[in-house]
């Protein structure tokens, strides 16, 4: 008997018993489809949260003020009562020199804070950023309508704001037509200038809900310091992807120098997106992980369920077996011939499920898409060929023992039994 | 003498916890090639371990039985599921058809099993001819009656040509008129293609129409009626 025959006959068997092999099938279904689709899940948050941390820039680096081990978040802001020399203006001129650090390609300091915008009695908080003209380069930020802060409002300390499109939004009911409106921060005038192009929300928090002004317009009027000249972070752009570890050890030595801290003990931090993106892939593969045991279980339980059926089965058909093996099968064509059976159900059981988690991984991304969160679950070819294996091996594991049970049965027995 | 059967001081013993059961008790005799024997017996008189032994589903305790030319006793399983499966057919009193096949199905199996690839069809369908069931070869053993689905039974047991046919009642679950046909189709069979024929059987009228009737009484020969080339030992035979 070959495998071919095996299979079909396999089949047919299997027909005789519709609602019996349908409820086993049933179980190897959810617990596939359950696998596809925590998978997909799991694969489509970190898709996600990469596609967003790309989105913040290309081979970007933060320079923070604080050590590592300065404790908590590094560039917190300023006031602080340890030692650290805060960032400066000054600072992010040294790196911005091209012969200390020839693998920066841009550099843009900033100011953060929060603040209320009012415009014709609508309120919004918001973040208010200092930016200076690099900012959307070096960023990845695309200008919707108008432009964005050019050096001559950086240098007149002009009263005018970049809107992010969620802020628009807010305030005038639209993100279009709303250049040339003046809008109040903090109660001042600013006119807008521009609008950016959106790009959904992301791991750090909604992007388009931020009002850019120039930094010295922030400086002195918005985000007030201690300190003359302080910039909370400093967003540096390498020139490739390669150079940024270089981009980093760069910008270390000239802000050692510059604060004159030994290696070892900076009173700053450099932070790169690869650093960002390893720490959410490690939190991403968690959640993988985790999500698919659980679905794991459930085919393991699918599977505890062709056993069951498969056992019920042998004891069914003693007679049959017992016949077969007085017309010359051996023990190896019962076994086969058991084996394809579940290893039959499994497989329906597979196929099924992949189309049915793929169903749920649609339904989950348009839920997502609906209601406007940037997710969309991936079916990768990897969770497929998992899952098929896997259903696979469960046929064929949970199969074992009760085909070998019916192949090791005395044919007088097995005829004998009613 | 051409024999497709010599068996020499056959014993089964089965083991039940502590006792010790002697089936058969030390049987020999031998079949010819084209006869048609009987074996008859009160029930439990090691019939159905004979016949069991005799069709290699079951292994002697000890003794010698040749089938066909072959040493059959120190034989593994698969071994003797090979031997079954070209040397013997067997007809049971229960037909023993699987539903789910159609009647060319069912005597397809043997086949199978023998590992042939082409052919089968062919096969089957002229061991069906011989049953005269030409006409049912697609319908399931539902659709057929009694008769038609011993008939069945009867082509599966012949498709392989075996040495012997081994009929365990073959008409104890039809009425007479039927059970007279089925006897009349394995004579017949006999007599057209020399077919060997041992019956397991409790009617008078069926060992009548054989040849020559062996007879069984507590796992041992009958040595004052068994026209059995050797009788069975004196041995006292405990039987349950």
């Amino acid at each position: 008997m070959n495998v071919t025959q095996a299979l079909l006959e396999a089949l047919e068997s299997l027909n005789g018993n519709k609602l019996r092999s349908g409820l086993t099938v049933l179980g190897i279904v959810i617990g596939v489809a359950a696998v596809i689709a925590m998978l997909a899940v799991g694969r489509g948050a970190e898709a996600s949260i990469t596609g967003s941390i790309t989105s913040i820039g290309t081979n970007l680096l933060f320079v923070f003020s604080g050590g590592m081990e300065g404790g908590g978040r590094p560039g917190g802001g300023g006031g602080s009562g340890n030692n650290d020399r805060p960032l400066t203006l000054a600072d992010a001129e040294a790196i911005a020199d091209p012969f200390a650090a020839p693998s920066v390609q841009a550099v843009a300091p900033a100011l953060q804070g929060s603040g209320t915008v009012t415009f014709n009695g609508e309120n919004a908080s918001t973040t208010i950023s200092g930016v200076t003209s690099e900012h959307a380069l070096v960023r990845n930020m695309e200008i919707a309508e108008g432009e964005f802060i050019n050096d001559e409002q950086m240098l007149g300390r002009m009263s005018v704001v970049v809107l992010g499109p969620e802020t628009a939004d807010n305030l005038f009911g639209h993100h279009d037509g709303v250049v040339g409106e003046t809008i109040r921060i903090e109660g001042q005038p600013f006119r807008v200038i521009g609008v950016l192009v959106s790009k959904g929300g992301g791991a750090f928090g909604s992007e388009d809900d931020a009002a850019y002004v120039p930094f010295s317009t922030a400086q002195a009027r918005l985000i007030r310091r201690n300190s003359r000249d302080r910039v909370d972070v400093i967003f540096v752009q390498a020139v490739s992807a390669d150079l940024v570890p270089q981009a980093a050890d760069e910008i270390s030595n000239i802000l050692r120098q510059r604060h004159r801290t030994p290696i070892g003990d900076d009173d700053f931090t450099v932070f790169t997106q690869q650093d960002f993106l390893s720490t959410f892939a490690t939190i991403t593969g968690i959640l993988t992980i985790f999500l698919g045991g659980i679905a794991g279980i459930s085919l393991l339980v699918g599977g505890i369920g062709i056993m069951n059926i498969m056992l019920v089965s042998v004891t069914e058909r003693t007679r049959e077996i017992g016949l077969r093996k007085a017309l010359g099968a051996r023990k190896r064509d019962i076994l086969t011939q058991f084996l394809a059976e579940s290893s039959m159900l499994s497989l329906i059981g597979g196929i099924i499920g992949i189309l049915f988690g793929w169903l749920i991984a649609f339904i989950v991304g348009q839920i997502a898409a609906a209601t406007n969160t940037m997710f969309s679950p991936l079916v990768g070819i990897d969770a497929i060929l998992l899952a098929t294996g896997f259903s696979a091996a469960i046929g064929l594991f949970f199969g074992i023992y009760p085909a070998s049970r019916a192949a090791n049965l005395e044919p007088v027995e097995a005829l004998r039994y009613e | 003498m051409d024999f497709v059967i010599k068996a020499r001081d056959l014993k089964k013993i089965y083991k039940m916890g502590e006792v010790e059961v002697e089936a058969l008790g030390g049987v020999s005799f031998t079949i010819e090639r084209g006869e048609v024997v009987a074996i008859m017996g009160p029930s439990g008189s090691g019939k159905s371990t004979l016949m069991n032994t005799l069709g290699c589903l079951d292994r002697p305790s000890s003794g010698e039985y040749i089938l066909d030319g072959e040493s059959v006793a120190s034989l593994n399983d698969d071994q003797l599921a090979s031997i079954r499966n070209r040397k013997v057919g067997f007809i049971f009193q229960s037909f023993n058809l699987l539903s789910r096949l159609t009647a060319i199905g069912n005597v397809e199996l043997p086949l199978r099993y023998a590992g042939m690839l082409e052919g089968r069809r062919e096969r089957a369908k002229s061991a069906l001819e011989a049953v005269s069931l030409a006409d049912r070869m697609t319908h399931r053993p539902y659709e057929l009656s009694g008769g038609q689905q011993q008939r069945v039974a009867i082509a599966r047991a012949l498709v392989n040509d075996p040495a012997i046919i081994m009929a365990d009642e073959p008409t104890g679950n039809l009425d007479s008129k039927v059970g007279k046909e089925i006897m009349n189709l394995l004579l017949n069979l006999n007599r057209e293609r020399g077919t060997t024929l041992l019956i397991v059987t409790h009617d008078p009228m069926i060992a009548e129409q054989t040849q020559r009737v062996i007879r069984l009484r507590d796992g041992l020969l009958d040595p004052d009626v068994s026209g059995a080339a050797g009788s069975g030992k004196a041995a006292a035979g405990e039987k349950k």
